[in-house]
């Protein structure tokens, strides 16, 4: 019984300590008297955009100190479905306006949503490109192993454009569920090669290597949610990622300025 | 109380999948070349990881029965092996195949032949997945079953092959049957271990989950029409079992 009654106590103990930590300091620099944001903010973001928005959500952070970005990374395409089934979202990144569609389409976005970044495909072979690929040509060739996205998913949808513009018909050996599924093929050299984006190449770092295609930039738009319930911070999160300082650490990721 | 809502959460996602589905598009959806090629597919393929199920999973629930004799370490061991394919998130059993069978696995380098991305993958990666359900049927149904028949079989001069085929395999039919069914429906509904170690392409690969999860992507209702499909499946295998399907409850 002890215990029982205690632990509202600490609870309520715990509350005033939390309610003390997010009173303002009274005597506030110049930049701290800006910020008034605090609270939670849940991103969806495309799996691209992993390695770019963890840092860029540190130096938000830096900005808005009290304010907490919770991510949640994955095919933008199952994004759009689970923020269409209510799921809590705050702001949401996708890696194509087809995908974005499906959510401005619900009417569920505060305003139009905003190219944030372009991205460009690439040919990602293993380290030392034992497959010998030299170009899309050679995807043609059917004693090459291929992996590409599914046409369901924004890269495959891509991709598959590639190669209709080359007039290329691939000779696939397996469709993959999300981008990252292609590298994970291609870097455990089960696959000669894989059509990922650029930015993929970069953030797998030495186990892969890119091979430049001639495609055409998909845009990533960016959209805060209405159903937000902390749209002030929703919405600086997103100027955030179109500031200069935001646009950098994109660009360092090897996204391109819309 | 608990009951209710433990039976509650069983029963209405798939209550709420039935009232979603799309019934009026049911069966223009399923008559699209796709689905009948996933569906076939599915079923073929789970099949024969089935049979293999069986070939390969009754010795060995045979060795495991008889490891009561076994010092505790390597019986436990054994058993902890054997189940460990039912606790692994399925996704790393496919990782963990690609690096023991893919083109630079630790075995599948020396193959002259690759085994990804081929329905021999599929199976493969099921019968991974499915294999433990029938070792763990069956053994239970040996436990159960009383050794005497057997011994007394053996002192009237039949082999050990005899008293296999006459004795014991008649006494554990039940739980060979409810093993075998388990390992059908747990492999029609198979998709990390698959999509990981046997990629997806149309008719060779791309089962039927894994067609459902592409579907999601961009039609939802069609997606909603193939869980369908593949529950009615699963249901009418699982009605078959009816009661047998607790292993020891059988004897």
């Amino acid at each position: 019984m002890k215990l029982k009654t205690a632990a509202p106590a600490i609870v309520l103990v715990a509350a005033l300590a939390l309610a003390g930590c997010s009173t303002p300091e009274p005597a506030p620099t110049e930049t701290a008297a800006a910020d008034t944001l605090s609270g939670t903010i849940n991103v969806f973001a495309a799996a691209s955009l992993t390695g770019s928005f963890q840092a860029l959500a540190a130096a938000f952070n830096e900005e808005h100190p009290d304010v907490t970005v919770t991510f949640n990374f994955g095919g933008s395409s199952g994004l759009a479905t689970q923020i269409v089934e209510a799921a809590p979202a705050d702001v949401f990144a996708a890696a194509s306006p087809a995908t974005m569609k499906t959510v401005t389409d619900a009417a569920l976005t505060d305003g139009d949503p905003t190219d944030f970044a372009t991205n460009v495909l690439e040919i990602a072979v293993a380290k030392g490109n034992p497959g010998g690929i030299t170009g899309l040509e050679d995807f043609a060739n059917a004693d090459k192993t291929i992996a590409l996205c599914a046409v369901e998913v924004p890269c495959g949808a891509a991709a598959a454009k590639l190669f209709d513009a080359a007039g290329i018909v691939p000779s696939v050996d397996t469709y993959e569920q999300d981008v990252k599924a292609v590298l994970t093929k291609v870097e455990l050299g089960e696959v000669d090669a894989g059509v990922v984006y650029v930015t993929d190449v970069l953030d797998a770092g030495d186990a892969i290597e890119g091979i430049e295609v001639d495609s055409a930039p998909v845009a990533y738009p960016i959209a805060t949610l209405s159903a937000s319930a902390n749209r002030e911070a929703a919405q600086a999160f997103v100027d955030f990622v179109l500031s200069s300082k935001g646009q950098s650490i994109l660009k360092a990721a090897g996204f391109g300025t819309p | 109380m608990p009951a209710g809502l433990a039976l509650g959460l069983l029963l209405l996602p798939l209550v709420a999948l039935i009232v979603r589905a799309p019934w009026a598009a049911l069966p223009s959806l399923l008559a699209e070349p796709t689905v009948v090629q996933a569906l076939g597919l599915s079923l073929t393929t789970a099949a024969i990881s089935m049979v293999v199920c069986l070939v390969l999973g009754i010795p060995l629930a045979l060795v495991l029965a008889r490891s009561a004799l076994w010092p505790a370490i390597p019986r436990r061991l054994l058993r902890a092996l054997i189940t460990v394919p039912l606790v692994l998130p399925p996704v790393v059993g496919g990782v963990a195949l690609l690096l023991l069978l893919g083109r630079r696995g630790l075995i599948g380098q020396w193959l002259p032949f690759t085994i990804p991305f081929t329905p021999a993958a599929v199976v493969i990666a099921q019968v991974f997945v499915s294999m433990p359900f029938l070792v763990i049927a069956v053994e239970g149904a040996l436990r159960a079953s009383d050794r005497r028949f057997e011994i007394a079989a053996s002192t009237l001069g039949a082999s050990r092959f005899t008293v296999f085929r006459r004795i014991t395999l008649p006494l554990i039919a039940p739980g060979i049957a409810s093993g075998a069914l388990l390992c059908f429906t747990r492999s029609l509904g198979e998709f990390g271990a698959t999509i990981t170690f046997a990629g997806s392409f149309p008719g060779t690969t791309q089962t039927l989950p894994i067609s459902t999860y592409l579907l999601l992507q961009t039609d939802p209702n069609a997606a909603i029409a193939l869980s369908l499909v593949l529950m009615v499946v699963s249901v009418v295998v699982l009605l078959s079992l009816r009661d047998r399907w607790v292993p020891g409850v059988l004897a």
